[in-house]
């Protein structure tokens, strides 16, 4: 009974509403979409682009907020009148309709008169596109710079008008600059008149950007094509010889034959088919299949198949050089109109130009920071072979034991940056006890036998080592750097240089400079050097040589500790690390000449400009690199065996 | 008459004579070939099996270079780190033609069944888009020009390891690099090999190496059992050879001048010796034998990658020599065998675990430890090695003179007792 009447109280109601259920029907956005209603309710891509473009172009204040919920699936159309409204869902089968003319609120009513627009997600993409002018100059900055972003991703010739208008009114100097530029950008791309794009191409000159490129190199498209004659016009962009890099002979044969102007040449596979094709009884073409285990024997079985017109004639190898001599072949401008072409392509050399420079300066920057790198992880090899002349095989080793307490430090402090400044210390304090406890049991036995040290070291090099991956698995271990090492100096598309490599930099330029105030301005390096040059001597002047070799062995290896958590920094802590460098570090220090720090910093210098020009020839190949560097260390020690600075006098001869 | 006897030169006794290790050696070697075939599963009772006798003759060919390790180190002093650079290339060598030959017949096989005859061209692109499929290459680099030929190979066994180390000594010795020095040098020299084989364009295949060498090409049909055998005899022929051949170098004058080099380079070089030319005779000598030993023991192997010839097995190949004993070749050969087997032995998990306390050692883990702090010890305290026990038993049974004048006659005891 209650049902009943609230069902007919729910009819009243409605009854009552209906007034206020108009809509502005002559509102001029209703009307806009009356006029492409039949399109917007197909909600095909394929048809949908006038309607769109309509609403875009219309200026109407509404156009925004219309598209915004065409494209959220918030519009529905009347059936029977076939108005659009904007609606919300508030059950499942109730409405609550809005005007698109202003957005007020019409009322609730049930959806079965209504029918929702679904725009696929095709059709909300064009709305999107139609959407960035709005965003272009929507009051918040953030919106405007997103819109600039999703022009970036995926430009369209519609955006360039829409870009103009807004740059005038920009009031954000950086964001002003960018659409300023991407108006330049897409004027190079879709303006009509051709002085505007070239003025654009202009301005771009000499701007190594990766976008401008993106943008130019369409532009300077040709397709190779073939005459009989030196084709004339502007469109042509040059003539080719055959058998150049750019035309192959093969591909341009490929070029006549794809015109129908001569015979096709048959691959080897295909005259096989062929002929397999026509055996008859064991033979084709006047040859048993026996005698067919020759090429020359198929092609003229081949031919003789061909002169009974069984199969296609091909053409002979003097066929082909005569079509070959008869055309001429060139590559016509097919991305732009040619005026348009040239000027890109002078403004892409100009760009080449550019980047080649920038390029250099990269490559000059990866040396440096290779080089820091061979520096840190030579240095105490340069003090322990240089001052000691003792081989320690197991300074890869010290290295990774560095790399590992800096990991292990992390592991206890978990605030990056807290951790790393702990680490250095305790890594340097870790590898100085194991190089001072290795030189008291170990080297100090094997005075004046160097082969058999530097066998003895390699011994414990292979005991760390596995017990490295005894404790640490084999796994690599991530060394974290601290947020503010995290990124790269950008100086433009070409030129970066990650932090950590600057942070190595500065490390090794600070332990340069510590090494020579430790050795010139203090005592023990007074010492350091008395007993280098003479043990005897320093002796008998009561330096006690015993003292100074462990506090030596165990500097150079407190050293090889702090290097290692550098090299952690940026390579993964593995238990192998310290092999990676080890060759690398004694080629440093014989290229560069024992017992000399400047002949470490000379040696890495070297060593990594090197190894990174030899990459440079060959990019993809840092093997090849490592390989030729080696072989250049070979041949450089063949005329200055002692290294590029060394001792000279008595010294030289220990 | 009795002048005629005077005046004839004094004849040397013959070598296996003045050496009597020699012959203990060989007959040594000759009693355990004998053992290990009629143990074996091929033809013997087959007690030992066919992988076993795989690692045996794997280890015999580890004797080889390590003798020739001995020659280069223990007798002339240098301290090669890049002998087993020769072994791989060596390997290397003959692996090219085993596995040219073996796809050859696969690709010859399978085109048989063709509707046309292959054509020469054909079966030549099968085997090498057959090979060099996986580093995504289809024709053969240059240096695979004689792989079709066994004779070629086997003349590359020799000669790609003698010339590189031509080559590399020539550079080397001849601008005065001398003891450590060197030995980084040599250690660079493989390293720089390793990494130029680990490419792919190097033309063998990049780190996948050449496999299947163990199927011998046209001889399917014979078991691996006695393939592995043909492979231990082979070995131990050239083990003996070896061996015979460099007590012959090393008894003679040219071994005296070798060692003399060892000891005081600068002297002998004052006496007016050619001191490059003698370390590179040996240098490039030591570095043939070695690529025999890797040519005999890829076979075995069935596989050889650039990892093969990475530094740290040349520095394996100097523990061997040092705990074995260097300067003695017997030394060489005990050291090889006794450190290759016992790895084998540790790491293959036959070795029982060690429980100390809490403390759980698993071998497989912690043979590398052992073996590089034994090596340590051995460096320290034990610089003659295993053979040095060999010089204890002797002193045992050579008689206490108590002080007495060492006398006439005494001969080579005389020299030992006054160097000491």
């Amino acid at each position: 009974m209650t049902k009943i009447f609230q069902r007919f109280l729910f009819c009243l109601l409605c009854l009552l509403g209906a007034p206020a259920l108009a809509q502005e029907a002559d509102a001029p956005i209703q009307q806009l979409l009356q006029h492409h209603g039949e399109i917007i309710a197909k909600s095909s891509r394929k048809t949908i682009a006038p309607a769109i473009d309509a609403l875009a172009a219309s200026g109407l204040p509404a156009a925004q907020q219309v598209l915004e919920r065409w494209q959220a699936k918030e519009m529905w159309r009347d059936e029977t009148s076939g108005l659009f409204v904007f609606a919300e869902e508030i059950d499942r089968d109730t409405l609550r309709i809005f005007d698109p003319a202003n957005g007020t609120e019409i009322g609730a009513v049930p959806d079965e008169g209504y029918k929702q627009l679904k725009p696929n997600s095709g059709i909300r993409g064009m709305i999107g596109a139609a959407l960035v002018q709005f965003q272009l100059s929507a009051p918040d900055p953030v919106t405007r710079a997103t819109a600039l972003d999703a022009i970036e991703r995926d430009p369209d010739a519609s955006h360039l008008l829409a870009l103009r208008n807004a740059v005038g009114n920009e009031s954000d100097p950086a964001l002003k600059a960018r659409k300023a530029r991407l108006e330049r950008l897409l004027t190079i791309r879709f303006d009509t008149d051709t002085a505007t794009r070239i003025e654009a191409i202009e301005s771009f000159a000499g701007d190594p950007a990766v976008d401008v490129r993106a943008t130019l190199n369409p532009l300077v498209a040709t397709r190779i094509e073939v005459a009989t004659a030196a084709p004339q016009g502007d469109d042509i962009a040059r003539i080719l010889s055959v058998g150049s890099d750019a035309l192959p002979r093969a591909a341009a044969y490929a070029l006549l034959v794809e015109d129908g102007l001569v015979a096709p040449v048959l691959s080897r596979a295909e005259k096989r088919a062929a002929l397999i094709a026509h055996l008859r009884d064991g033979a084709v073409g006047g040859y048993q299949v026996a005698q067919l285990d020759r090429e020359d024997a198929r092609d003229a079985a081949y031919a003789k198949l061909a002169e009974t017109g069984a199969v296609a004639a091909v053409a002979t190898e003097a066929e082909v050089s005569a079509a070959l001599d008869a055309h001429v072949f060139y590559e016509r401008f097919i991305g732009a109109p040619p005026i348009v072409a040239r000027a890109a392509l002078r403004a892409l050399d100009a760009i080449e130009t550019k980047v080649n420079l920038n390029r250099a300066a990269d490559l000059v920057l990866d040396a440096l920071s290779l080089a820091s790198i061979y520096f840190l992880a030579a240095i105490g090899l340069a003090i322990t072979f240089g001052v000691m002349g003792v081989i320690n095989m197991a300074h890869g080793e010290f290295i990774m034991m560095g790399a590992y307490t800096g990991y292990v430090v992390q592991q206890v402090i978990p605030n990056y940056t807290v951790s790393i400044l702990a680490a250095l210390p305790i890594a340097f304090a870790v590898t100085f006890l194991a190089g001072v406890a290795m030189e008291r049991l170990v080297i100090r036995w094997l005075r004046h036998r160097p082969l058999e040290t530097l066998l003895a070291t390699f011994g414990i090099s292979i005991a760390l080592q596995q017990i490295a991956k005894n404790i640490f698995g084999t796994q690599a271990r991530p060394l974290t750097s601290p947020a503010w090492l995290d990124g790269s100096l950008v100086l433009n598309d070409i030129v970066s240089i990650s932090y950590i490599r600057i942070a190595i930099f500065v490390l090794a330029l600070v332990f340069l400079a510590l090494f020579l105030f430790v050795m010139n301005r203090t005592r023990l390096g007074l010492e350091v050097r008395a007993v280098t040059q003479n043990p005897r001597m320093a002796a008998s002047m009561g330096i006690n040589p015993d003292r100074i070799n462990m506090l030596t062995f165990g500097l150079g290896s407190g050293i090889a500790g702090i290097a290692g958590v550098a090299i952690g920094l940026y390579a993964k802590v593995t238990s192998e690390m310290g092999q990676d460098y080890i060759v690398q570090s004694f080629m440093t220090v014989v290229v560069g000449g024992v017992g000399n720090i400047w002949g470490a910093l000379v040696g890495a210098a070297m060593v990594g400009s090197l190894q990174k020009g030899i990459e440079w020839f060959n990019p993809s190949n840092t093997l090849a690199a490592q390989t030729y560097m080696i072989l250049f260390v070979i041949l450089f020690i063949q005329f200055r065996p002692r290294g590029i600075i060394a001792l000279k006098g008595r010294a030289a001869e220990a | 008459m009795s002048d005629l006897t005077l005046s004839a030169p004094t004849r040397r006794r013959p070598l296996v004579l003045r050496h009597p290790s020699v012959l203990v050696f060989l007959v040594v070697l000759a009693l355990f070939t004998l053992g290990v075939t009629l143990l074996s599963e091929g033809i013997g009772l087959g007690v030992i099996s066919t992988s076993f006798i795989k690692t045996l003759g794997k280890t015999l060919c580890f004797c080889l270079v390590a003798l020739a390790m001995d020659l280069v180190w223990g007798y002339c002093g240098i301290l090669s780190l890049g002998h087993m650079a020769f072994f791989g290339l060596g390997g290397y060598a003959i692996g090219m033609w085993l596995m040219y030959e073996r796809t050859r017949r696969i690709i010859v096989d399978s085109l048989a069944t063709a509707e046309l005859p292959a054509t020469p061209q054909e079966i030549s692109d099968g085997i090498a888009s057959q090979i060099f499929g996986v580093v995504g290459a289809s024709d053969f680099p240059p240096i695979w020009a004689f792989a079709h030929s066994l004779p070629l190979q086997l003349a590359a066994v020799i000669v790609a390891p003698g010339l590189l180390a031509l080559v590399f000594g020539w550079l080397a010795f001849r601008s005065r690099v001398t003891g450590v020095y060197l030995s980084i040098l040599t250690q660079a020299m493989t390293l720089a090999l390793a990494l130029y084989l680990f490419q792919n364009d190097s033309g063998l295949r990049g780190n996948n190496g050449l496999s299947g060498l163990q199927n011998l090409p046209g001889l399917d049909l014979v078991p691996q059992s006695t393939v592995s055998l043909w492979f231990f005899w082979a070995s131990a022929l050239a083990l003996g050879a070896g061996y015979l051949f460099c007590a012959w170098l090393v008894s003679g004058k040219f071994g005296s001048v070798i060692r003399a080099i060892r000891d005081d380079e600068t002297r002998v070089r004052f006496l007016g010796y050619p001191v490059e030319g003698f370390k590179l005779v040996v240098f490039t000598l030591t570095a043939i034998l070695a690529g025999i030993a890797g040519a005999l023991y890829y076979p075995q192997a069935g596989i050889i990658n650039p990892a093969e010839v990475a530094p740290i097995a040349s520095i394996y190949l100097a523990v061997w020599v040092a705990i074995g004993g260097r300067g003695r070749l017997y030394g060489a050969v005990i050291g090889a065998a006794f450190v290759s087997l016992l790895s084998s032995w540790f790491t293959g998990g036959q070795a029982p675990d060690l429980k100390i306390g809490s403390l759980h050692i698993q071998w497989v883990d912690w043979w590398t430890v052992l073996l590089g702090l034994s090596f340590v010890a051995v460096t320290l305290f034990a610089p003659k090695g295993i053979g040095g026990l060999v010089d204890l038993a002797a002193r045992i049974k050579s008689p206490n003179r108590h002080g007495a004048d060492l006398g006439p006659g005494a001969g080579a005891l005389r020299e030992r007792e006054a160097d000491e």
